[in-house]
């Protein structure tokens, strides 16, 4: 039996232990935000935190999780509050949105790690994940704005996932 | 309440037997009846056939119904601005319904770039018409005149003062006779307030939330997942397999056969087989351990390099002429001086973010389909076909798309879904991988240029040979097709905007031994290219500056008109009169692009800028882009502007997104590995070796500017695209003095 919590609730696994978080959580939660994009770790589509920390769910064995803290963009705020969610909306980032979810979370987690990140340390955070509709002039200027705003977030504090705060 | 209208509820009260004609109605979907509004398309037409609604219910909410497919272009958001522009709905009361796949709508083919050139009128007369009928139905309760009535942001008011909401005048609506479209007023340009703004997009909550539903996040039905395994070679088939080690597997439920293709490929599965598993990690065991053997076909000997081969030689001789005025040809041949280029782009896979997928539960008299489709009556037409059910049974509700760039106008996989649901009785959701998407596409087409031209003494372009040659989009229609369609050639080769008294124009024929099909902007990607590329060489050899050299070499403000050359052009649908090819606007967007990028400026060494212009989808545009390339070889895109006459906008701020995509999106020209076959088989199969653009490949910026323009609507999607390959090439030599004629670029920077 595994144990971990997704976005606060507690959670216990007993299939097939090398059963990817990402299936896991949009088969069996229908946590719909991460999505499938390549299953190999190199899109970022299926990025979630782990303990806080960005992770590409798709290559992530479900054995990997006991005791750990999930969180998904439906964990991310209550309603799109976080200041990551706020800049997208203020540079109107997305296009047709796919890849949007996990380019959030991943930058959710760059800016946890570092506040001020420089235009080349947001180059090298997001190059993992791709956005076939090209939008990412916007993610980098949606990022800088963020930095600007991301001090002193109460309702979501990465490294503290899971934790009520 | 339903997601979805349903005819057979619903109640028309009017009609009129005229083309054009607004036609009212009452609807239950649940209780509260609403006015209806649509247009009848066909004098014939009933009240049934009218095809397009606007819904106003009795609390005021207005729903609109948007007919295409979105896929990041936000035509959901632009149609409900026009409608609700015309309207004076309050915008705050306007709700978008996603319409399924259904023929009264007319054209729903989601690819072309016509969305709003196709729409745009029919929506501002439904529009002004309900904003009409709001008028006249308070003029007849207050007993006043209709001119003395105005509407507002979902009020009607009286010059007295006294006001009605539209909510309070439903009722009243009902019973008035409906007005012929063509005697409602439309509002005057000035008079727009929603239109022509860069109004935010109806999805950016839900999708920032991750609540926006696409192909795969549908629950309803809870459908098992299948896996298949397709031939690997177009044309091959199963020749036998083993499914032991995959049934033995818990959560695979099901192994089912998939039939082979008939005939043409049109938008058939390929055939194969399918592992059912009641969740998708068992599915992809599943398949990992099936085993199958193949017979390959007669595709199993293709091969990229020979094919390339084979392509540079057929444009290296005279083909058939396609466009020709003055004698080219014999210009040439005296000319020791000439200027010669060969161009080569391999084939492409679209690789939308979302792969393909779709959810399917047959009945014994219909199907529901719900899949990510750019064009819900295609999946009616071919899953009709697969499972011998006529089309108008086959249900097909439309997801958000997570891309499309021309794959998922092609349905192939909400036929395996529904073929695997009759096969089984269950509901099937086919989800493809990455790896299914990148070796079993529809291919942008491979292709090989050969252009001359003769420079005279001044170094204008006194005569012009070009000839193009690549696998054509029509053998997916047609089995061993090896002519173009005239469809894929008007893409950017026929429409030649050079001005030179001698241009002939050919076209030799190439055999598909893959499955070709539309990817974003189609053969206007290659045939750009290589022209763009050509007049900046022209520039270099007659020793003038690239932006001066290509602005004369197109030449002077006039209508072109190629069908005056032997040419057969239908300007991508468009009436002539309405969308001639003005090298006015051509030329202006140049200027425009010049200015942006202050042209001509002194960069320092290493950098370089490059550009290129190009008409498509009846809209005209011209990039700038800034490279640097170190000595080494590596190339970094500083940053690009572009400057966009598309005539009239709806949203400007998503065409600037658009055009910034579109950009980013054809960098993959310049910079993937291409898909390359050997044995018949693709030879990448993910995003490893198959590279898209990244954000450290993409520039930062991209300035965009669009031309304030009162032309009708024109193509917005993919004219950005065409451009950019060619100005990143045109770029790079400035930059370095390498001229790239075959993409992609690869380590050619470094050599
Ligand atoms: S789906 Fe996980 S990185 Fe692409
Ligand atoms: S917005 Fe479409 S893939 Fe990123």
């Amino acid at each position: 039996m595994i144990t971990f919590t997704v976005n606060d609730e507690t959670r216990e696994f007993s299939g097939d232990p090398t059963t990817p978080v990402l299936w896991y959580l949009r088969d069996e939660m229908q946590l719909t935000g991460p999505k499938f994009g390549c299953g190999m770790g190199l899109c970022g589509a299926c990025t979630i935190h782990l303990n806080g920390v960005a992770q590409r769910s798709c290559i992530l064995p479900i054995s990997a999780i006991s005791g750990s803290k999930i969180t998904t963009i439906e964990g991310l705020s209550k309603d799109g509050e976080h200041p990551v969610q706020q800049a997208w909306v203020e540079h109107k980032v997305p296009q047709c949105g796919f890849c949007q979810c996990g380019q959030m979370m991943q930058a959710a987690s760059l800016l946890a790690s570092n506040q001020t990140p420089s235009d080349e340390e947001i180059v090298q955070g997001m190059s993992g994940n791709i956005c076939r509709c090209g939008t990412y002039p916007r993610i980098h200027k949606a990022i800088k704005s963020a930095s600007k705003t991301i001090a002193g977030v109460e309702y979501y504090v990465p490294e503290k996932a899971g934790e009520k705060v | 309440m339903s997601q979805y209208f349903d005819l057979t509820r619903r109640k028309f009260l009017k009609s009129s037997a005229t083309v054009g004609a607004l036609v009212l109605g009452t609807c239950f979907v649940g209780a509260a009846p609403r006015v209806m509004a649509g247009i009848l398309q066909k004098p014939s037409a009933s009240a049934k056939e009218a095809n397009l609604f606007v819904a106003l219910r009795p609390d005021g909410i207005v729903e609109i119904t948007c007919h295409r497919s979105e896929m990041g272009q936000q035509i959901r958001t632009a149609i409900a601005q026009i409608v609700a522009d015309e309207m004076e709905a309050s915008w705050d009361k306007v709700v978008v319904i996603q319409g399924k796949g259904d023929l009264k709508y007319g054209d729903q083919n989601t690819d072309g770039s016509r969305s709003i050139r196709y729409n745009m009128q029919r929506l501002r007369e439904m529009g002004a018409s309900v904003r009409y009928l709001m008028r006249q139905a308070a003029a007849t309760r207050w007993g006043v005149s209709l001119d003395s009535c105005s509407a507002q942001q979902h009020i009607v008011s009286h010059s007295s003062g006294k006001t009605l909401t539209y909510a309070e005048l439903v009722n009243d609506v009902l019973t008035i006779t409906p007005p012929e479209t063509d005697k409602v007023p439309l509002k005057k340009r000035s008079e727009w307030r929603y239109i022509n703004t860069a109004m935010e997009h109806i999805d950016l909550k839900d999708i920032v939330t991750g609540k926006a539903i696409f192909a795969a996040d549908v629950l309803e039905p809870k459908a098992l997942i299948a896996m298949v395994i397709r031939p690997p070679v177009v044309g091959g088939k199963v020749k036998s397999f083993d499914a032991k080690a995959a049934k033995a597997i818990d959560g695979v439920v099901d192994v089912v056969e998939i039939p082979a293709p008939q005939g043409a490929p049109f938008f058939q599965p390929k055939g194969g087989i399918a592992i059912v598993a009641k969740n998708t990690w068992a599915a992809m065991k599943g398949r990992k351990a099936l085993t199958v053997a193949w017979d390959d076909g007669k595709n199993g000997d293709y091969n990229s390099e020979t094919f390339k081969k084979s392509l540079l030689a057929t444009v290296a001789s005279s083909q058939s002429s396609v466009r020709s005025i003055g004698d080219a040809e014999s210009i040439l041949a005296k000319d020791s001086d000439k200027l010669v280029a060969d161009y080569y782009a391999p084939h492409l896979a679209q690789a939308p973010m979302e792969p393909p997928c779709a959810t399917a539960m047959y009945y014994k008299d219909h199907v529901d389909v719900w899949a990510a489709t750019q064009n819900p009556q295609a999946d009616m037409q071919t899953v009709g076909a697969m499972l011998g059910m006529p089309k108008e049974k086959i249900n097909v509700h439309v997801t958000m798309l997570g891309g499309g760039f021309g794959r998922k106008s092609k349905p192939d996989f909400s036929a395996e879904a529904a073929y695997l649901s009759m096969k089984t009785g269950q509901p099937i959701r086919v989800q493809w991988t990455r790896e299914d998407d990148i070796q079993h596409g529809f291919y942008h087409a491979v292709s090989a240029q050969h252009i001359e031209a003769s420079l005279d003494k001044n170094g204008a372009i006194q005569a012009y040979l070009h000839r193009t040659a690549f696998s054509p989009i029509t053998s997916t229609f047609q089995e061993g097709a090896t002519k173009a369609g005239s469809f894929e050639l008007r893409l950017g080769f026929t429409d030649n905007p050079i001005n030179t008294p001698n241009m002939k124009l050919e076209n030799g024929e190439a055999p598909a031994k893959a499955r070709i099909g539309w990817m974003r902007s189609v053969s206007n990607i290659f045939h750009a290219f290589a022209i763009q590329s050509f007049i900046a060489e022209a520039a270099h050899k007659a020793g003038r500056d690239q932006k001066d050299y290509l602005l004369e070499t197109i030449g002077p403000d006039r209508i072109l008109d190629v069908t005056e050359q032997h040419a057969d052009y239908d300007n991508y649908g468009g009436d002539k009169s309405v969308y001639p090819l003005d090298i006015a606007r051509l030329r202006h967007v140049i200027e425009k692009v010049a200015d942006m990028s202050k042209w001509g400026r002194k960069l320092p060494k290493g950098r370089g800028l490059g550009i290129a212009a190009h008409r498509s989808f009846l809209s005209y545009i011209a990039t700038v882009i800034e490279v640097e390339v170190s000595e080494k070889g590596d190339l970094k895109i500083i940053k690009s502007w572009s400057s966009i006459d598309a005539g009239t906008v709806v949203n400007t701020d998503t065409v600037i997104n658009q055009v910034q995509g579109g950009s980013i999106y054809g960098l993959t020209a310049a910079i993937s590995d291409g898909i390359t076959f050997d044995k018949g088989r693709v030879q990448q199969s993910n995003f490893h070796d198959y590279r898209v653009p990244r954000m450290s490949d993409s520039p930062l910026e991209i300035d965009v500017e669009i031309v304030q323009s009162d032309a009708p609507p024109a193509g917005v999607g993919e004219p950005p695209t065409p451009v950019y390959a060619p100005a990143l090439c045109n770029a790079i030599f400035a930059a370095c003095g390498k001229r790239i004629r075959q993409l992609p670029i690869g380590d050619q920077l470094k050599a």
